[in-house]
């Protein structure tokens, strides 16, 4: 359970008065959100159906492949492309997630943590980047890249999202809560102060790094409008411009498709299912704190 | 060494921070500032990225009041805007609202409604696509087909497929609207709830008196922040009409799939660039509304 859910809630209040009616409407009430729940999921369910279809029954309406198949994946795997992009999209994830958790949380900490003559200019600074579209950017990141010759590479793909302002305040919300006192302990231990952010502040601040971590993750994972702009050719796909480009080939069948799609998206449902209760605190903290 | 031993504390935190900032600033700077002032820039200039820059004042805007493809697809950005937050708005609502009521498999039906937010928007575009497909092959058609109700035209409607390429949006961002609001509900102090109870009021009024108001900040936050996502579409009008970019007599366009083209079909990056500026002051218009609405509290 999660701190939040230790306090009473209006389900706890409405179990004290339980009477025969309330029983029979909370009944519905469950009922009711199941089979809402049951239709949320049922666009990937059938994602994943079809994609264990063999080709004469991708049209038929039912759910469980009747001849459950690995064919779809094994065609689209020995293809190569998928491969490829599926490498790049967690390269490049990767990397900028790494490069967020240190100079979101390193910036964070020191506008949080140091008083310093131009703080108050960086702080708005980097605060009124958050006004600023991506769209707005991408035509002079085009031409920045096109003269620097970054076009068609990962360091083109990844260098707009190596910082976040949003990760930036984030963190700094979350090392105001680390106090000043255990850092001035480690001065006096004799830390330098490179160390006391890494060594004392940072394990403090886990959860939120947690949060950025998924946040920066899941974002470049799912990236299209910047990396359908700078790369050109197909070993720099990454997988959804990849798979955009796959769909719209002719003549691709509709179970290839759903294949690609799902190996797009399964990981990321993995990564849910394990971490669920832990990602859904950080969207939360996320959400109402960043 | 000698030096830097000989500085005060202060002097030495202020050394750190600047080390500190140096590259994050230099980053911010270049990324983010000189490209912001490069794309006001351009959108007064004519350039098709091979030829010359040349300034041409105004010229860009004046072209874009005048382009009738323009208004059309404000009219589609405004309209996925005011279609789409107040149907998710509702339906997140409804969804938290009994969700938090509920104890038995809570976290099950929870991860329900909030998966689709882990899809990518394109995996989830091809999908819906080929759900709207004609019959034979589209799941809905074929559906309505095997319960003998005459097929629909989704995607090739002029008014069908704006509502049909929005749905997947409004599905997709569901689950991140019902945490936040069941974060908020479980915000409101139960003691409120205990003194309605015992002064015996029915739930509609506790739901119109306490419940929405004090849940004031947690739907300003939906509202600007679903608002700003659908002012920003792309990745699904984009996959979901590829062979036809931007939908039958461009029904479907958003602002952001017309500076895409312009740009990089097109080339004529300062008419982009005007664009672009355009789409800017709509979302800070927004997020003005927004502050101010927070402010009122």
């Amino acid at each position: 359970m999660t701190a939040t859910d230790l306090r009473p809630t209006a389900a706890v209040l409405d179990q004290s008065a339980a009477s025969k009616p309330k029983n029979m409407g909370q009944i519905l009430r469950w009922v009711l959100l199941f089979l809402g729940g049951i239709m949320m999921i049922m666009p990937i369910a059938y994602m994943i159906s079809t994609s264990l279809k063999w080709p004469h029954e991708v049209y038929n309406v039912n759910l469980i492949p009747e001849e459950p198949t690995i064919e779809n994946y094994t065609y689209v795997l020995e293809d190569g492309r998928f491969y490829l992009w599926f490498m790049n999209s967690i390269i490049i994830a990767v990397i900028t997630t790494i490069s967020n958790l240190l100079f979101d949380s390193l910036v964070g900490y020191t506008l949080c943590k140091f008083k310093f003559p131009g703080r108050q200019i960086v702080f708005i600074a980097i605060l009124s980047t958050l006004m600023i579209p991506t769209e707005m950017l991408v035509i002079p990141w085009y031409l920045m890249s096109q003269s620097f010759g970054w076009l068609d590479s990962y360091w083109g793909i990844m260098f707009p999202g190596l910082m976040t302002a949003f990760g930036t305040f984030l963190m700094k919300q979350f090392f105001e809560s680390v106090p000043d006192d255990f850092l001035e302990a480690a001065r006096i231990d004799g830390l330098n102060e490179l160390q006391i952010w890494w060594i004392v502040a940072m394990p403090l601040v886990k959860p939120a790094l947690a949060a950025l971590a998924i946040f920066v993750f899941l974002g470049n994972w799912t990236a299209f409008l910047w990396p359908l702009i700078v790369t050109n050719s197909v070993e720099m796909y990454t997988i959804p411009v990849g798979l955009s480009g796959f769909g719209d080939e002719a003549d691709v069948a509709w179970e290839l498709i759903m294949t690609g799609a799902a190996i797009s998206t399964i990981p990321t449902l993995i990564v849910f299912l394990i971490f669920q209760r832990f990602i859904i605190r950080g969207v939360v903290m996320a959400g109402l704190k960043g | 060494m000698q030096i830097y031993a000989n500085l005060t504390i202060r002097q030495k935190h202020i050394i750190w921070a600047w080390a500190f900032l140096a590259l994050p600033v230099l980053f911010y700077g270049i990324i983010r500032f000189y490209p912001t002032g490069n794309a006001f820039l351009i959108s007064f200039q004519d350039w098709n990225l091979l030829g010359k820059r040349t300034w041409t004042g105004w010229d860009n805007y004046i072209k874009l009041w005048n382009d009738p493809v323009f208004w059309k697809v404000f009219k589609n950005t405004f309209a996925y805007l005011l279609i789409g937050t107040p149907i998710s708005l509702f339906l997140s609502f409804l969804i938290a609202y009994h969700l938090d009521k509920l104890r038995f498999m809570h976290g099950f039906l929870r991860m329900l409604y909030f998966l689709p937010f882990m899809t990518s928007a394109v995996a989830m575009a091809w999908v819906w696509r080929w759900f709207y497909q004609g019959v034979p092959i589209g799941l809905f058609n074929n559906m309505l087909a095997s319960i003998g109700i005459p097929q629909i035209e989704f995607l090739n409607s002029t008014t069908n497929a704006l509502p049909a390429v929005l749905a997947p949006a409004v599905w997709a961002g569901l689950g991140f609207q019902v945490i936040i609001f069941m974060a908020g509900l479980r915000a409101i102090p139960t003691s409120y709830y205990e003194a309605a109870k015992i002064d015996g009021v029915g739930w509609f009024t506790i739901l119109t008196q306490i419940t929405i108001p004090l849940l004031r900040p947690t739907i300003v936050f939906i509202v600007v922040f679903s608002s700003i996502g659908f002012l920003r579409i792309f990745d699904h009008v984009f996959n979901m009409t590829t062979n036809n970019p931007g939908g039958p007599l461009n029904a479907t366009k958003p602002l952001v799939l017309m500076i895409y083209d312009t740009a990089f079909n097109g080339f004529d990056m300062g008419y982009a660039s005007a664009q672009t500026v355009v789409l800017f002051l709509i979302l800070l218009v927004v997020s003005l509304i927004q502050l101010r609405l927070l402010r009122s509290d």
